[in-house]
């Protein structure tokens, strides 16, 4: 498995292809609409698959970083610069091309940010708050980890919610297309469809290719030796900090691509992108797709936020994501795939191999009692 | 002038005091098996709906009785269905079977009671009585809160210093092998500490429903200031719990008299990571095993 | 509510099925409303309305002879869901117009797609911008924002009223009404010395309050729908205040009235007129369709019908009126229909619609009410 993720990922485009092929001619082309969304969603959430899964951090905020990308995007590309035109800055801005003129939905000309212009200030604003809050929360472990995510993505949304300029509740509506050739941008209408569906699963692939390529990489086995055993992989000289701050980072960045993506095609974004029930059915994915699996994840989350889109969960959508998650954590924790005999055993005989490292918790294993930690000392 | 700043200080009592109460409940199953159960906030959820429905047709004390008594049953089922016979489970699994559980508990919620607001009567007086301490104004039914926590507080401690059974979770929690190695029934002492927390937040939550309001989604904000509140005052002591409610209370009620108050959350979590980066095992924990 | 939906597409498709003398194909009408999540109290009480209306419409024959066929989807309030599900109804199942969203944010993040559809929207959210600038397409029924703020400063200059203190939700509906109760204060002499907006989980709100007592003010508004209307006017009882409390027309809800209990007494809000239909004179054009809408809606779910019901209730009268007017459901004869009708009595008021008006009501659709002895009652001057 390990040296064939282009044929893995050339596998994968063919399936997409062909599945293009089949909505078209089938005439129900409308469903290219969910899946092209389901895409997007699915790139953030095999960026999360990468934190918690290979190096087995939990994030309870991972919308937040998502929601950054989108929210900073969408404010740039409407943010009406016009009334400043006589302001030094932004004659000069807009005579090297960063700020562009472009028609506005109902009339008139609004001065704004250039899209690939505020993409590149998205993902790096999301870089940076990955780091800031990096830093101190990748230090944590076990439920204080869990709840210093959680409370990040807390205040994200506080401040989505809260912010007069970011639209507050209504969320920014109006974003326009995201233009990427001379005649295709990353927009929600009919006729865009296709081309749509297809810069969506290919930036999905280059995604899945990048991580790829991390996870068979020394990098990859360096985080599978992290979240196996922190001490040893430490003691055996890898810079465990900065490995679970770069990996923390990397997520976020491609959240926040995923974000700016998702934003333009749906012409604006609102609060809920950031809500602490998104961020745990990003978790409940990957629990289904399985904690290690990248590819496992893909699938999973690509049939489920399809299913959620198209709203065969009815009024239940979130109880749907809740029973996945408790049934899948008490039957299966490795992965829905676990289920099937051969790697059932499989994933047994690695569980009491890899043996948890203490992460704190009390009284429930064995570890804990040699570690010598008890409730109310953790995460230090 | 002062008026204003004991009022503030009424105002910070009350937050306070709604928190701690579902802070509490946290620490019981967290000593028994050092895990936090997110769900606690759905047990006070839970109590005020239970309360609610049967306070038609029985007297208030009753309803409240029987609702706690309704929502332990739950904690214990909850505990025999999922948790009893896991071997070994993670950290990260058991975080994550508990937030699935509060969505389930949630979700169940508003299919039997509806989206429909409800609360409980006051328990002394209306909607309007108030009483006027030192200038500053405010509801009996805070009074009915403190008391309660402070009865929660004492009866809490009580049993993990003095009871039998206390005992046993705290040697449980402790170094479970070494609890079972000794003949402790440690399955069912897990089981008993879901049924007291469940009971607790039952408790908070009927207390504190003619001031907040009981809806089916009621728990997932109670279930965040409460464990702010926990783990500010370092999991593991109920007093300590109260004390950085208190001190939580008082930072979010004089907050809205310097920034507007949409942000009077945030406070709170910008509070709860700042102790988690520097000092993660709270505001009042001792550098020693841990206190009830 | 999923149910019901399969039930009446059932009954639909079985009429369709069946061999009739006139093969007519029903007339698709979506719904995209938030039935679950944080806007439920708008969206059920609309769902429920709606499909009311419809079991109504198609047991006398439907419209122009065509049954009609109710396509409901629940957006939980959620605009990606809105604008995944509008798309489904647009390019799909082909509806001939669309009913809701509840909410101003999912009816902003779909607008624009919605008029590319070339697809009828009479929308049940209040924000503005639905109708301003004016999509060719695009209605909504609920009452102007701006209206309800100029029915309470009207109370207010008669009441002496100058200083008052402002408390909003962090929700759509909370800042709307900042912004209008903001903007039209002058314009009545009015100053706002105080202004707090709170988290719509909020449990309590004695500090904002507290805020408010220490400017001084001489009123208070709270404008905002969820539980905490009910926690503040409580709170600002509870804290020895007696000056008057002002609501906004998300009062019009009998359930937070009964939560805030003594506490509601006195307060003044505007609303539509569906809480005091039987209060109405004989004369009062809406106090029939008022009377009709309570009492079917009353007896079939028990339970107190809403004035945001009134809106989906509006919404489909117009469109159903619109159709028979316009001969049948064609598009631009239906829009144009809409478009020019006046004097239609609903729920909500009495519209009058125009190119330029894609909302037709007037500040006539409100009426300021108050609560007495836990019910609402009329303001009398």
């Amino acid at each position: 498995m390990r040296s064939h993720r282009h044929v893995q990922v050339g596998a994968f485009m063919a399936v997409a292809v062909a599945a293009q092929l089949l909505a078209v001619y089938s005439g129900k082309a409308f469903l290219l609409t969910q899946l092209t969304m389901s895409a997007y969603y699915t790139l953030a959430v095999i960026a999360l698959s990468l934190l918690m899964g290979h190096a087995g951090q939990i994030s309870l905020g991972h919308a937040g970083f998502f929601a950054v990308g989108g929210y900073t995007s969408a404010v740039l590309t409407t943010l009406d610069l016009s009334p400043r035109r006589n302001e030094e800055i932004v004659g000069v801005l807009a005579r090297v091309g960063v700020l562009v003129e472009r028609a506005e939905l109902y009339g008139g000309q609004v001065l704004v940010v250039h899209p690939w212009v505020a993409f590149l200030c998205a993902v790096a604003l999301s870089v940076t708050l990955a780091f800031a809050v990096g830093i101190p929360v990748m230090k944590l472990k076990g439920h204080y980890l869990a709840m210093a995510t959680l409370g990040v993505g807390t205040i994200i949304f506080s401040v989505a919610l809260g912010t007069t300029w970011l639209g507050a509740a209504d969320g920014i509506s109006g974003v326009p297309a995201f233009p990427l050739l001379r005649n295709l941008g990353v927009a929600g209408g009919a006729s865009e469809r296709v081309a749509n569906y297809y810069v969506a699963f290919g930036l999905l692939a280059l995604g899945m290719l990048l991580l790829l390529n991390l996870v068979q990489s020394r990098t990859g086995r360096a985080l599978r030796a992290i979240h196996g055993a922190e001490d040893a992989a430490s003691a055996m000289g890898i810079d465990v900090a900065s490995l679970k701050l770069r990996t923390f980072v990397l997520s976020a960045a491609l959240a926040a691509v995923a974000g700016v993506f998702l934003t333009h095609l749906n012409g604006g974004i609102g609060p809920s992108e950031a809500s602490i029930m998104k961020s745990v059915k990003y978790v409940a994915i990957v629990a289904v797709g399985g904690m290690g699996s990248l590819w496992g994840t893909l699938g999973t989350s690509l049939a489920l936020s399809f299913f959620s889109l198209r709203g065969w969960f009815g009024a239940f959508d979130d109880a749907v994501f809740g029973l996945i998650l408790v049934a899948v954590m008490l039957f299966a924790p490795d992965g829905v795939l676990t289920l099937l005999p051969a790697r059932a055993a499989a994933s047994r005989s690695r569980r009491t191999r890899a043996a948890p490292a203490p992460e704190g918790d009390g009284g429930y294993e064995l570890p804990v009692a040699l570690a010598g930690q008890r409730p109310g000392e953790e995460g230090r | 002038m002062s008026e204003l700043f004991f009022q503030y200080l009424m105002a910070g009592l009350t937050y306070g005091m709604i928190y701690a109460v579902v802070g509490i409940g946290f620490n019981i199953i967290y000593n028994a098996t050092g895990v936090i159960n997110f769900a606690q906030g759905e047990f006070a959820m839970l109590g005020g709906m239970i309360a609610v429905s049967l306070v038609g047709a029985v007297p208030l004390p009753v309803a409240i009785a029987g609702a706690v008594l309704a929502t332990m049953a739950i904690g214990a089922l909850i505990e025999i269905a999922f948790f009893r016979w896991l071997s070994g489970p993670s950290v990260l699994r058991m975080i994550v079977i508990t937030i699935g559980l509060s969505i389930l508990i949630r979700e169940a919620a508003l299919l039997v009671w509806g989206q429909q607001v409800r609360a409980l009567p006051y328990f002394t007086g209306d909607e309007v009585a108030s009483l006027s301490i030192g200038g500053a104004r405010m509801s009996p039914q805070v009074l009915w809160t403190v008391g309660t926590c402070g009865a929660m507080v004492v009866l809490v401690t009580g049993f993990f210093r003095w009871t039998t059974a206390g005992k046993q979770m705290r040697a449980c929690a402790s170094n479970r092998v070494a609890a079972s190695l000794c003949g402790l029934p440690t399955r069912n002492l897990v089981t008993l500490s879901f049924v007291l927390s469940a009971g607790m937040g039952a408790l908070a939550g009927c207390v504190v429903s003619p001031i907040t309001y009981t809806q089916y989604n009621v728990g997932t904000g109670l279930a965040i200031k409460g464990f702010t509140v926990a783990i500010l005052g370092g999991l593991g002591s109920s007093l300590a719990a109260v004390a950085a409610g208190l001190v939580l209370g008082q930072l979010e009620a004089f907050s809205v008299s310097l920034l507007p108050s949409a942000y009077k959350d945030s406070v709170s979590i910008a509070v709860l990571l700042a102790i988690l980066f520097v000092r993660p095992t709270g505001f009042f924990a001792a550098r020693v095993a841990y206190r009830p | 509510m999923h149910m019901k939906t399969f039930r009446v597409l059932a009954l639909a498709a079985a009429m369709i099925a069946a061999p009739r003398a006139l093969a007519e194909e029903p007339i698709k009408i979506g719904a995209l409303l938030a039935v679950s999540g944080p806007a439920a109290f708008l969206g059920a009480p609309e769902a429920r309305t709606l499909q009311m209306l419809v079991d109504e419409t198609n047991a006398r024959g439907g419209i122009q002879g065509r049954k009609v066929q109710l396509v409901l989807k629940d957006t939980g309030a959620s605009p990606e869901k809105a604008i995944s599900f509008a798309k489904q109804l647009i390019e799909e199942e082909k509806v001939f117009a669309i009913i809701g969203p509840a909410t101003s944010g999912e009816t902003m993040a779909i607008k624009r797609l919605v008029e590319e559809g070339k697809t009828i929207m009479l929308s049940c959210a209040a924000a503005e911008v639905i109708v301003q600038p004016v999509a060719p397409h695009v209605f909504k029924t609920a009452q102007k924002d701006s209206h309800a703020a100029i029915k309470i400063f009207q109370q207010m200059r008669e009441m002496k009223i100058s200083r008052v203190g402002l408390l909003t939700s962090n929700t759509g509906f909370g800042k709307a009404g900042k912004e209008q109760i903001e903007k039209l204060a002058p314009d009545y002499g009015i100053r706002i010395v105080a202004s707090e907006v709170y988290d719509k989980a909020a449990t309590d709100l004695t500090a904002e309050v507290t805020k408010m007592k220490a400017a001084k003010v001489e009123a208070i508004v709270n404008w905002s729908i969820e539980p905490a209307q009910a926690i503040a006017i409580k709170n600002i009882r509870q804290l020895g205040l007696t000056i008057p409390v002002f609501q906004s027309h998300g009062f019009g809800n009998v359930e937070y009235a009964k939560a805030a209990g003594a506490a509601a007494e006195g307060v003044i809000f505007p609303a539509g007129r569906l809480h005091v239909a039987d209060l109405l004179p004989k004369t009062n054009p809406q106090r029939a369709v008022l009377v009709a809408y309570r009492t079917g809606y009353e007896s079939r779910f028990s339970e107190d019908a809403s004035g945001f019901g009134g809106y989906a209730h509006d919404a489909f009268r117009i469109l159903a009126a619109a159709i028979e007017q316009a001969g049948g459901p064609d598009r631009e004869r239906v829009r144009a229909a809409i478009e020019n009708m006046k004097g239609f009595v609903g729920a909500s008021g009495v519209f009058n619609f125009s190119p330029a008006d894609h909302n037709g009501l007037g500040l006539d659709a409100f009426e300021l009410l108050t609560v007495k002895n836990g019910r609402f009652v009329p303001l009398s001057r």
